[in-house]
Formats: C-alpha cells, sequence, structure tokens
C-alpha cells in the first residue's frame, strides 16, 4: 500500500459515471426525464390500458366536457379527447426524435466535412447553410407540402430533418476547425490516417457530447415545427392526428369548449418544456467547463465533506 | 468598413435572387391550380381548362415562367394570381400591415428582452431571476399559436370581467370606423396590443436567455473589475463596460431571430384576424398559387436578410475590432 493511497483514497470515474452524477443532481433534468418517459409510456400503450380508441366516436357523447367515461371530454364526433391525445402525442414524439438524430447527423456530417477540408468544399457548403438560413424552414416545407398529401408521413420527417441542420452544422464546424490543430489529431494526421476515419475516429467523438445536447434541444424544436406546419394542415394529414391538427381543431373554441385547446395545448407546452430542461441539463453536465455543473459539484462536494465529520 | 458592408450587401442581393428562383421553382413543380379547377362539380369545360392552363402560362417551361415574373418583379409588378386578379393590388397594403406588427413586435422583444436577460444576469439566484427564468422557460416551449389563442382567451376573460371591450382581437383596425386622425390612430393601437404581446413576448423569452448568459460571462470578467477598480461607479462600469460587450453575441442573434419571428406570423395574422402577408402565404399555398407564394417569400427574403444586414451594422456599431 503507498502513501498516497492509504491518505486520500484517489477514485476515478469513467466519463459517463460522471456526466450521470451531474446530470442527477439537477433536479429539474431529473424531473424532465420524468415527464418524458411517462408520456412517453402513457402515449405508446394507451390501447392497453384506454377503452376508446382514436377513431372510434361515441355517439352518445357529443362535445362532452371531461367526465368519469372521457377524462379528457369529446369533441364534436364524439371522439374521445385522451385516445386523440395521446394518438396526436405518439405522432409529435416519434417525429420529434426522428427528425433530431437525423438533423443532428447531418449537421455532424457537414460541419466535420466544411471545416477538415476547407477550400472550396467549405465555401460551397456554408454557402449552402447561409441559402438553407434565408429562408424558415416552416415556409420551404409549406410551400412543397402539397406534393406530400396522401403520402407516407416518413417523407414529412424527412423533409424536417432536411430543412434544420443549418444552425447546428455551423458550430460543428467552428469546433473541427480548432480540433484540427489539436496535436493528436495532427498526429493521426502524420501518421497517414485517411481524412475520414480521422473526422469519425478522432474529431467527432470529441465532440459528441455537444452533439448529445444539441440533439436533445433539437428534438423540442423539431416537435414545434411539426405541430406548427400540422396546424395549418401542411404536416400529418387527416385521419391521423397530430397534436398541432388537435389544437386547430380546439383553437375556434378555445372558450366555448376550452377542453379541446387547453388539453392538447398544454399537453405540448409540457412536452416541449420537459425536453428543453433535459437538454440544458445535458449541456451542463457534459460540458467540463460548464459553471453550473462545477458548481453544483462544488456545493456537492462540501456539502458531503460536512456529513463526513 | 464601408466595402465589408458592400461585399456583405452583394452576397446577401445574390442569396435573395436565388432563394427567390429556387421557391418558384419548388412552388411551380409542386403545385397544381388546374386540380383544383377540376374539384368543381359539375367539370368545367375542356376549352376552359384550356384557356385557365393559357392565362396562367403552364404551357411554357418553368424558366420562362420564372423570368418573366421576375423581369416584372423587379419593376415592381408581381404578376397576376390564380384568379387573375394583379397580386400588386393588395402587396404593399399587406407588407404595410405585417410590418408594423413585425417591427413593433421585434423592438419590443429587442428591448425587452435585454432588459430582463441584464436584470437576471445581475440578481443571479436571487427571486427574479428564478421567475424570469421560469416564464421564459415556459414561453419558449410554447408555440405561437398557443400563446396567440392564449392571450385571446384571457383578453375575452378580462373584458367579460371588467364589462369593457377595450381589448380587441379581430382585424387590425374596427370596420367602419371613422373619427379624427387621433381617434382613428388611437383605435388602430388597441387593435395592436394583443397580436404585437404574442410576437413580442417569444422573443422577449428567447433573447433574454441569450443575454442573461452573455452578461454572465461579462460580469466574471477582469476588464470590468479593472473599471471598478478605477473607480468607476457600479453602474457606470455594468452600462458601459459590461453591457455593450454582452451586446455583441446578441447582434447575430438578431438576424436568426427575425426568421423565427416571421414564422410566427401567419399564426398570429391567422388567430388575430390579421390581413397580412403571413395570412397571404396560406392563402397562396391553398390555392396553389407560385406567383403569390413567390412574392411572400420574396418579402421574407429581403426581411430576414435586411435584418442580417441590420445585425452586421450593430456588430460593427459595437465591436470596436471590426471597425478596420
Amino acid at each position: 500500500m503507498t502513501l498516497v493511497e492509504s491518505a486520500h483514497p484517489v477514485v476515478t470515474r469513467s466519463r459517463g459515471r460522471l456526466v450521470l452524477r451531474r446530470l442527477s443532481r439537477n433536479r429539474l433534468a431529473i424531473l424532465g426525464v420524468l415527464v418524458i418517459v411517462i408520456l412517453y409510456l402513457a402515449a405508446f400503450t394507451y390501447t392497453w390500458y384506454w377503452p376508446w380508441s382514436y377513431q372510434v366516436s361515441d355517439p352518445n357523447a357529443y362535445l362532452s366536457p371531461p367526465t368519469g367515461t372521457h377524462v379528457f371530454g369529446t369533441d364534436k364526433d364524439g371522439f374521445d379527447m385522451y385516445a386523440q391525445v395521446m394518438r396526436g402525442l405518439q405522432k409529435s414524439l416519434t417525429i420529434g426524435l426522428l427528425v433530431a438524430v437525423l438533423s443532428t447527423g447531418t449537421a455532424a456530417i457537414v460541419g466535420s466535412v466544411a471545416g477538415y477540408f476547407r477550400g472550396i468544399s467549405d465555401r460551397a457548403l456554408m454557402w449552402l447553410v447561409d441559402l438553407l438560413l434565408t429562408l424558415p424552414n416552416f415556409l420551404i416545407i409549406a410551400i412543397i407540402s402539397p406534393a406530400f398529401h396522401g403520402r407516407t408521413w416518413l417523407l414529412f420527417v424527412l423533409l424536417l430533418a432536411a430543412f434544420s441542420w443549418m444552425i447546428t452544422a455551423r458550430i460543428v464546424r467552428g469546433m473541427t476547425l480548432s480540433l484540427k490543430e489539436q496535436d493528436y489529431v495532427r498526429a493521426a494526421r502524420l501518421m497517414g490516417v485517411p481524412p475520414l476515419r480521422v473526422i469519425t475516429r478522432h474529431i467527432l467523438p470529441q465532440m459528441s457530447s455537444l452533439l448529445i445536447a444539441d440533439a436533445t434541444i433539437n428534438v423540442g424544436s423539431a416537435i414545434l415545427t411539426e405541430t406548427s406546419l400540422s396546424y395549418f394542415g401542411f404536416g400529418v394529414q387527416p385521419p391521423d392526428v397530430s397534436l398541432g391538427t388537435l389544437i386547430a381543431g380546439g383553437t375556434t373554441s378555445a372558450v366555448t369548449f376550452p377542453w379541446l385547446f387547453f388539453i392538447p395545448g398544454g399537453l405540448l407546452v409540457l412536452t416541449v418544456l420537459a425536453v428543453n430542461l433535459v437538454g440544458d441539463g445535458l449541456r451542463d453536465a457534459l460540458d467540463p467547463n460548464s459553471a453550473r455543473g462545477r458548481r453544483r459539484e462544488q456545493r456537492a462536494f462540501r456539502r458531503h465533506l460536512r456529513s463526513g465529520r | 468598413m464601408i466595402t465589408f458592408l458592400l461585399r456583405r450587401l452583394v452576397n446577401y442581393v445574390v442569396l435573395c435572387v436565388v432563394v427567390v428562383f429556387l421557391t418558384y421553382l419548388l412552388a411551380s413543380l409542386t403545385f397544381d391550380p388546374i386540380s383544383l379547377l377540376l374539384h368543381h362539380d359539375p367539370p368545367p369545360p375542356r376549352s376552359v381548362i384550356n384557356d385557365k392552363i393559357h392565362q396562367l402560362h403552364l404551357d411554357q417551361p418553368i424558366p420562362q415562367r420564372f423570368f418573366e415574373w421576375f423581369g416584372g418583379a423587379i419593376h415592381g409588378d408581381f404578376g397576376n394570381d390564380v384568379f387573375g386578379d394583379p397580386v400588386n393590388q393588395q402587396v404593399w397594403t399587406r407588407a404595410l400591415t405585417s410590418l408594423r406588427l413585425f417591427g413593433l413586435g421585434t423592438l419590443i422583444g429587442v428591448v425587452f428582452g435585454v432588459l430582463v436577460g441584464v436584470v437576471g444576469a445581475i440578481r443571479q439566484y436571487r427571486v427574479t431571476d428564478y421567475v424570469a427564468t421560469f416564464v421564459s422557460f415556459v414561453l419558449i416551449a410554447m408555440p405561437v399559436f398557443v400563446l396567440g389563442t392564449l392571450l385571446k382567451f384571457a383578453a375575452i376573460k378580462i373584458n367579460q370581467v371588467t364589462g369593457s371591450d377595450f381589448l380587441v382581437f379581430e382585424g387590425e383596425v374596427t370596420p367602419g370606423f371613422t373619427g379624427s386622425f387621433a381617434a382613428d390612430l388611437g383605435d388602430r393601437l388597441r387593435h395592436l396590443i394583443l397580436p404585437t404581446l404574442a410576437i413580442a413576448l417569444g422573443l422577449v423569452a428567447y433573447y433574454s436567455r441569450y443575454q442573461r448568459n452573455a452578461m454572465l460571462d461579462v460580469l466574471g470578467s477582469d476588464f470590468l473589475r479593472t473599471a471598478r477598480a478605477k473607480g468607476l461607479r457600479r453602474r457606470q462600469a455594468l452600462y458601459r463596460h459590461g453591457l455593450r460587450t454582452a451586446l455583441i453575441p446578441m447582434a447575430t442573434l438578431f438576424a436568426y431571430g427575425f426568421g423565427t419571428l416571421i414564422v410566427g406570423g401567419p399564426f398570429t395574422e391567422h388567430i388575430f384576424d390579421w390581413h397580412g402577408m403571413g395570412e397571404w402565404l396560406i392563402t397562396g399555398i391553398n390555392s396553389q398559387d407560385a406567383n403569390l407564394t413567390t412574392t411572400v417569400t420574396l418579402f421574407v427574403a429581403v426581411c430576414v436578410l435586411f435584418s442580417g444586414l441590420l445585425a452586421d451594422l450593430a456588430y460593427a456599431a459595437l465591436d470596436p475590432r471590426v471597425r478596420i
């Protein structure tokens, strides 16, 4: 046994455990995770525990306010709002997650290629980014929307992803520029590792924390874009429902039949809020320089010292 | 400095033209105005359809159609919509209607966003900061169509409780309203309250988060301590040295923020029944109208790029390093 070990036992932790520990100390982020898990479970298993389906209407209850049989009330055609909202949540959550993964992936590829190779490919890709940023993605997808009427909603997912990677790509490019000059990347390059391998093995893993946090934030904005488009009928098409189409249906009667608007609207805000809280918490936990993460750590350390005595 | 701005300007104009061309291309490829005609019952005779195709130039190739439209657009003639009415009839009133809403919304949003952010940073971890943070998190998670409807709902309730009809939420002016200039202005301002609030609240939330972070970074910096050590008062040091530095990254954000704002346009105008550009875009897409849609796109692109240029200018004004 060495001296150091006996005096101060050194505990080494893997990075994953460290991040997890930092995250678990952020109460709001934990609350966000809990809300998302509950919403996911409630939305994807509602057919197992809920007697009503989103496609079957109840002829005895048109525009019924929330009651024992219909906890969230019914709409003007007698459809059970709980089933509708859960079905809409399924769609919105799935689309949000898929779009976030696809767009963050695209951003990672485009940004690192532009930053690593510089020159003509950099100029061309960044010009493309500028071009796509000139128009809000809502506008472009709304214009293309007549083309995918009656087609699969996966096409809608691809379009959403295709027009929402630009800002993350800019950030990735900036980070690649500085990572490229790091010694370990230079060493790999001088040893003759092919460029694409340098990017996938040495550069992208180094910014994985940024990508994870950004992907989470992108889930929130993807859900918002999806619901916005669906609100005007440019996104998810009937008979399928999304939170956006449900809110659009409830808007006109928000005063007379408030449950039609407030329930889907409240759920949408709750979902995006939870996702954003998790994203924020992840960013703090993953960033080694984050003052907030460190502050939490220090506070916990002091608490630990105090309780130890 | 001038050359820098000129280069940016040229770049913006090129982007604008390319964007408009691509939009026209996309719209012409996906829209099918004839299909709307075919849905009539009974279907119109063949000759009517052929006339319509000829009238809309659908028998010409897309590039030719685009250059014809673009040639007119440069001279301020935006062509006809699918019903044969000139787009010009409404374009200016609609643009002014939207700009009034967006301009006021942005102004209030930026000013209050910066203010709330700075106060949040200075009073970090106090009650004010926590309340501001909580409210902005909720507002960021809330799309315009929920916020707008909520405001409308609240206005109806407030009117009911107070027994007045001060808060109005339909249109931009009371139909048939006549009166002196001051009364007319007052009426218009009253109609502006709710939609402007719908736009500004989201912006305040969005900007204040960034401003708070930027200000916190600055608050811990050495140069601020130096300024205090030199004998400046806290307030002077904070506003003259601190805020000015913290505003620099906000200039870039402003350019992006305008894009999100424009997206809010269709929703705000739809909910509050304004006849602006946003509402027109929805009309254009629903009637499968390439000329109309591209005109609105041009308006959006010009707005976004103008705000980009404005951001460049603000950047140069705030950061002496840019002024070479």
